[in-house]
């Protein structure tokens, strides 16, 4: 019995030591966190203490800019850090570390010229820092997967490089002198510039990344910022803290002091907090939004992310039928789906160019505005396509398999989309929830006949949405092949590179023809964000692609 | 006893390793890549990056590789927090989880035990009803609802404690409370079952009889019969609390385990899958190895290996 106690008595130990070891870790975190709690209240009393509390759904998963392909690191890194250029208001691109850019008459050369600038460490921002973080971007031993997508068939020889089959100092990147950075493109590219506000495109300090090796941009200690906000502090899945950086080139426009970050998943905690007055901002879900939308503090900011249904026309012969696909196009009432089944400010989709995303290079106009409605609400004329449809294919009573996806929304939006299409006479849907990965890879494997998808642009130009569909396209895989369409684009591409308005007359031509004329995409809607700002939060960028936000010149008055 | 132990512990590793293949089998059948731009890439571009983490080998490949670096210790790097080491991030996660598990632990038990004596002290009387009333509405309750209605009313309403966020003590409360009805009312009941039947054995009866008063019978013969079969229920319900409670951890945004697991199954993250299974794994045999001690130490009668 002795011996048995003693036995237990060891077995106890261990079991405390594991549980003090792990909750050990914990405390440490809550302890200094805790810290950063005091900070944030404490500070946050008076304007002149300039903090923001803002919160994020998710953990940064890398701040590493060559590794980082998500919405939230891509925002810290915006915060953090200033590339080449960055977006400024309506999403044009203002200066950052370049003071200004020539582009060669082809087209295909251009040379930024870098300001005196410095890391957080004190060291100067050079050209070399570009050359090495855009190289790294395109290593495929980084296995970053943004850098070879965001600079193959962009940057001269990046897709050779990140396929391994030349050398990474081919890249067309070359530090002239310190403050001189030249870039060699694979064909002119018109939106480069704007490109360059992307986080893949952001410098790296040489020595520092190297230094830091497998650590690097780990931890806050692991980090270097050259832009308005460096992060001092980062609890992994609970929250981080930004502090300006008085080392910025720009530090004298930057008026908050701190931004405190805190991941909350939840929807209905993050309106607790926001109602305790914890956070600034918080987005709203469907079912908050009548209980908000009459309170000042609701804003709805529009995205420039589409959602539309892919139909799959190798699938079927009933998606292979145009008529048919106009028909699915007309039946869905997509005010009344943006209304009541999403409810968060989204507005109906009628193209493949999300509305307020570019504007018409001669006359300013919304490419949106310029190119219309190409898609219609009409059930007794998507009734009469769909009868001759069926007449053409000699069927009565057709069923189609629907991929949709396993979230609430999803769910409500797909059960709504099935009903509106089954007012095509003898048609039945079939609907199949997946998660986001199921549907990526079926989509891959083109192994769905409609699905339920989205997208949202990588740059700043109608490119980013129509050279999807050109024929083999990656992401095309609804079977669509125009050769006329792929024509036009390639056309936007190269050829008229340089002469904006004959490219967007190319882009014109080629939605019309996408969604008015071979009806490949039922458009639906374009995404919005319904949220609460604190009123007292002013001048905070919301911007298209990149950082969701720019806080750069943000600011509390009135608190 | 010690023969017992070391008997227990090859069990353990043999449990561990079916285990461990037994999920990095299953795992190979998730849908989708790691690659969290897949959409994107083409298939040379994602074939370079899955060269990188060693996806590209045959999958026996990969399991050998595996195990030979969990034998040392090593649980990899995660793909969706790049670079970053799977032990580093587990042993971040799980403290928090840990903490509420244990709070919430011990509130319930002891509550949970006092609820349940109480009830069976007083036997269909108020206090016995009133008890039974509380452990059903504990069971009936999802935990989930009852966060909710913690946190409006005891964190917005009323501003006692913080809504959410892990900063302190504090802020432990309310996911603590939200997590410690399930176990009040699992002790409860079975406190409660427990101590009506002990109560009515001869040897009680005896005991009564020879003058030991109410309190005497229940503290001194009662409890410790009825802590068998709480013991046997409770130690996997400390497990399950200790492990993270995925909805509690979301509206409390508690840094937690349970999160973190499921973020890991929707990116398909392997090494944090294979390193978060394979801790709430060892954590759940430990502690059923420990329960079986425990047994023996409450009643001695319980032998554990034949012929000691």
């Amino acid at each position: 019995m002795k011996k048995t106690n003693w036995l237990l008595l060891v077995l106890a130990l261990v079991l405390s030591m594991f549980l003090a070891a792990c909750s050990g870790g914990g405390d440490e975190g809550s302890s200094s966190s805790g810290d950063s709690g005091s900070d944030s209240s404490g500070d946050a009393s008076g304007d002149s203490k300039q903090v923001l509390n803002i919160m994020d759904s998710a953990e940064i998963p890398t701040m590493d800019a060559s590794l980082a392909t998500d919405a939230v690191a891509f925002q810290f890194l915006g915060s953090t850090m200033d590339g080449l250029y960055r977006l400024g208001e309506n999403a044009q691109p203002e200066p950052g570390i370049a003071e200004e850019s020539e582009v060669s008459d082809d087209g295909m050369t251009w040379t930024f010229h870098l300001r005196d600038a410095k890391w957080s460490n004190g060291d100067p921002v050079t050209a070399n820092d570009f050359v090495y973080a855009w190289q790294r971007a395109v290593n495929p031993d980084t296995g970053s997967e943004y850098g070879p997508y965001m600079m193959g068939g962009v940057i001269k020889n990046a897709t050779a490089i990140s396929n391994g089959e030349k050398p990474v100092d081919q890249l067309g990147v070359e530090a002239v002198d310190e403050h001189t950075f030249k870039v060699t493109l694979e064909k002119p590219i018109p939106y480069f510039k704007s490109l360059t506000t992307f986080g893949t495109f952001l410098p790296l300090n040489k020595k520092f990344v190297e230094e830091k090796g497998d650590k690097y941009a780990l931890e806050a200690d692991t980090l270097l910022s050259n832009g308005p906000f460096k992060i001092t502090e980062w609890n992994h899945g609970e929250g981080w803290t930004l502090k300006k950086n008085e080392d910025y080139w720009d530090a004298d426009n930057v008026k908050l002091n701190q931004i405190n970050v805190k991941v909350v998943k939840d929807t209905a905690t993050g309106v607790n907090l926001y109602e305790t007055g914890e956070v600034d901002r918080v987005n709203l879900s469907a079912e908050f939004v009548d209980q908000y939308r009459s309170s000042d503090d609701f804003k709805v900011e529009e995205e420039p992310t589409l959602f539309y249904l892919k139909l799959n026309q190798k699938a079927n012969d009933v998606l292979g039928n145009v008529k048919a696909r106009k028909a699915m196009q007309m039946v869905i009432d997509r005010q009344s789906m943006v209304d009541v089944i999403l409810n968060n400010g989204s507005i109906p989709a009628d193209g493949d160019i999300p509305k307020n995303f570019v504007k018409d290079p001669e006359s300013g106009k919304d490419f949106r505005e310029v190119n219309g409605e190409l898609v219609s609400y009409d059930v007794d004329k998507a009734k009469q396509l769909w009868n001759e449809a069926k007449e053409e294919l000699g069927k009565d009573k057709i069923t189609l398999e629907y991929l949709g996806g396993d979230t609430e929304t999803a769910k409500n939006l797909d059960a709504y989309i099935k009903d509106q299409l089954e007012q095509l006479d003898g048609l039945t849907v079939k609907v199949t929830s997946v998660p986001f990965k199921e549907r990526l890879q079926r989509d891959t494997n083109m192994n769905y006949q409609i699905q339920n998808a989205g997208w949202g642009p990588d740059y700043i130009d109608p490119n980013t949405f129509l050279n999807m569909w050109v024929t083999d396209g990656a992401n095309n895989k609804t079977g669509y092949s125009s050769k006329e369409y792929d024509q036009l684009i390639e056309q936007a591409g190269n050829e008229y590179a340089l002469e904006p308005e004959k490219r967007f007359e190319n882009f014109y031509k080629a939605e019309k023809m996408l969604i008015q004329d071979d009806a490949v995409l039922v458009p639906l809607y374009q995404r919005a964000r319904a949220q609460l700002w604190k009123p007292y939060v002013k001048d905070v960028q919301v911007n298209p692609m990149g950082p969701d936000y720019s806080y750069k010149h943000a600011y509390i008055e009135g608190k | 006893m010690t023969r017992y132990i070391i008997q227990r512990l090859i069990y353990m590793l043999i449990t561990m390793f079916l285990i461990a293949t037994f999920t990095f089998f299953l795992m190979k059948f998730l849908p989708g890549t790691p690659l969290t731009a897949a959409d994107k890439l083409s298939e040379e571009q994602q074939a370079v990056v899955l060269e990188k983490y060693g996806l590209n080998d045959p999958v026996p490949v990969q399991y050998f590789d595996y195990m030979v670096n969990l034998v040392q210790g090593d649980l990899g790097i995660s793909f969706q927090f790049d670079n970053r080491e799977v032990t580093t991030i587990l042993m971040e996660r799980v403290g928090p989880s840990i903490q509420l598990g244990i709070q919430a632990m011990i509130i319930g038990t002891i509550l949970g035990m006092l609820l349940g004596l109480i009830s069976a002290i007083y036997h269909n009387g108020f206090l016995d009803y009133g008890s039974v009333f509380v452990a059903v509405i504990g069971k009936s309750i999802p935990s989930f609802v009852f966060a909710g209605i913690l946190q409006y009313f005891i964190g917005v309403k009323l501003g006692w404690f913080p809504v959410a966020l892990w900063e302190g003590w504090q802020y432990t409360v309310l996911p603590t409370v939200a997590l410690a009805i399930f176990p009040i009312a699992v002790a409860a009941r079975f406190m409660r079952t427990e101590m009506l039947e002990v109560m009515g054995s001869d040897y009680i009866t005896t005991a009564r009889a020879k003058g030991v008063n109410k309190f005497g019978v229940v503290f001194k013969h009662g409890v410790r019969n009825a802590l068998i079969p709480l013991i046997t229920v409770l130690g996997p319900l400390a497990v399950s609390l200790m492990t993270g409670t995925l909805v509690i951890e979301n509206i409390f945004a508690v840094p937690g385990i349970g999160e973190q697991f499921v973020k890991a199954v929707n990116t398909n993250d392997f090494p944090i899958i294979m390193g978060t299974t394979l801790l709430l794994a060892f954590l759940f045999i430990f502690i059923i190895l420990v329960i079986d001690l425990l047994y023996g130490v409450i009643d001695p009668r319980i032998r554990l290996a034949e012929g000691e």
